[in-house]
């Protein structure tokens, strides 16, 4: 068996954290916010209120996306004085 | 948790909702809420010749996903932006996409075709990174669709997004903006018409989207993002709304019903005192060369002094 691998990204590294561990538990433990990720558990995502067996591989996967090109102003803004 | 619509298991929840969904009523409910944003904002017209702003991230890849299969006449357009060790594997993802749906894929290149990378564009305009980057893409964007007789671009803007740039433009009370962001941007003196479908979805929702549809998509982030402004708003927002479910949307979605007709007199979008360029004709305030081309110029003129023409 084992603990859970957990994959993180942005840097790209892993860590192990004991199992059985909840979902929320793990975000919270990791410091990360719900509503800012994805977890997936053996290749599928799984909901907060899920348990994550011993020997479980786990993604937590970022869903925030910087920098989005803004489609306005349609013309060039005039110089900053 | 159970599928709020069939009862199965679930494998995401929207909090928002307060619901969960099993993967097929999920994909679903994506493409619902796409497809009510298009009507209700008569984005996209019986006929229209789509172009999608692709970048190889989940936005826009689910966005291309959506419209093919809401039957929509769909071109892609990615735009290479020359960061290394970034851009080549986001036209990686662009590309598969495209080869897997058959679908065509402009492909735009800014050290190929224009001389610069995003990096120099930006030192030698004096800008941050994601403004150089904005502005290019603006003006890629609108000239591939006019060239390309394309009646709409097609952006991948979602709820987070929108939400993140309304709390910023709010925080500035910057009305003329406010007045601007709107999820149509209408067509017409030299620009094509602008619209963004994924207005009702959060990020983490299209995220979602691309993993339960086997979408490959660039998940590591833009390395010139980092510690801009927008992120520190989504994860304000994000604070938020974990405590408060719901707090996003109805920010977003109430400054359309009500806020947006409040500053519609501070739109003042320039069109009215709008010339061609004098080097490329796309519309500008200037007299004389638009932003993107004063960019191309110091950007180009900056590589060749640091890369003299003729060094092997």
């Amino acid at each position: 068996m084992g603990g859970v691998k957990v994959l993180l990204r942005n840097p790209r590294r892993e860590v192990e954290v004991a199992g059985p561990v909840g979902v929320l538990p793990l975000l919270n433990k990791l410091g990360y916010k719900r509503e800012a990720v994805l977890v997936i558990v053996d290749g599928s995502l799984v909901t907060g209120d899920s348990t994550i067996a011993e020997g479980s591989e786990v993604e937590i996967r970022p869903v925030i996306s910087g920098g989005a090109v803004e489609t306005g102003p349609v013309a060039t803004p005039p110089p900053s004085p | 948790m159970k599928c709020r619509v069939c009862r199965e298991p679930a494998v995401i929840e929207v909090r928002r909702h307060n619901a969960g969904f099993c993967q097929g009523c999920f994909l679903t409910h994506c493409r619902n809420q796409v497809e009510r944003v298009i009507k209700e904002h008569s984005m996209i017209a019986p006929g229209d010749r789509v172009l999608v702003a692709v970048s190889g991230g989940k936005d826009s890849l689910a966005l291309w996903d959506i419209l093919l299969g809401l039957g929509y006449s769909t071109d892609g357009l990615y735009i290479g932006l020359g960061i290394a060790g970034y851009s080549e594997d986001s036209g990686g993802y662009a590309e598969r996409f495209a080869a897997e749906k058959g679908a065509r894929l402009i492909d735009v290149d800014l050290p190929r075709d224009y001389g610069y990378d995003v990096k120099t564009g930006a030192a030698a305009d004096h800008r941050v990174p994601c403004s150089a980057c904005g502005l290019s893409k603006r003006h890629i964007f609108d000239r591939a669709a006019l060239d390309g007789g394309y009646d709409v671009v097609a952006t991948g803007h979602n709820l987070d997004d929108e939400a993140a740039v309304l709390l910023g433009n709010v925080l500035h009370w910057d009305l003329a903006y406010m007045a601007r962001q709107r999820p149509v941007l209408p067509g017409g003196d030299g620009f094509p018409r602008k619209v963004k479908p994924l207005i009702r979805l959060g990020e983490r929702e299209t995220a979602a989207y691309c993993v339960l549809s086997g979408i490959d998509y660039q998940v590591e982030e833009c390395p010139m993002s980092v510690g801009n402004r927008q992120l520190g708003y989504k994860d304000a927002l994000n604070a938020i709304e974990e405590r408060s479910p719901g707090t996003k949307s109805a920010f977003y979605s109430g400054f359309l019903e009500r806020g947006a007709e409040l500053v519609a007199h501070a739109d003042v979008d320039g069109r009215e005192s709008l010339h061609p360029c004098s080097k490329c004709g796309a519309p500008t305030t200037s007299r004389e060369t638009c932003a993107f081309c004063r960019l191309v110029e110091r950007a180009t003129s900056e590589q060749r002094r640091r890369i003299p023409m003729g060094t092997p």
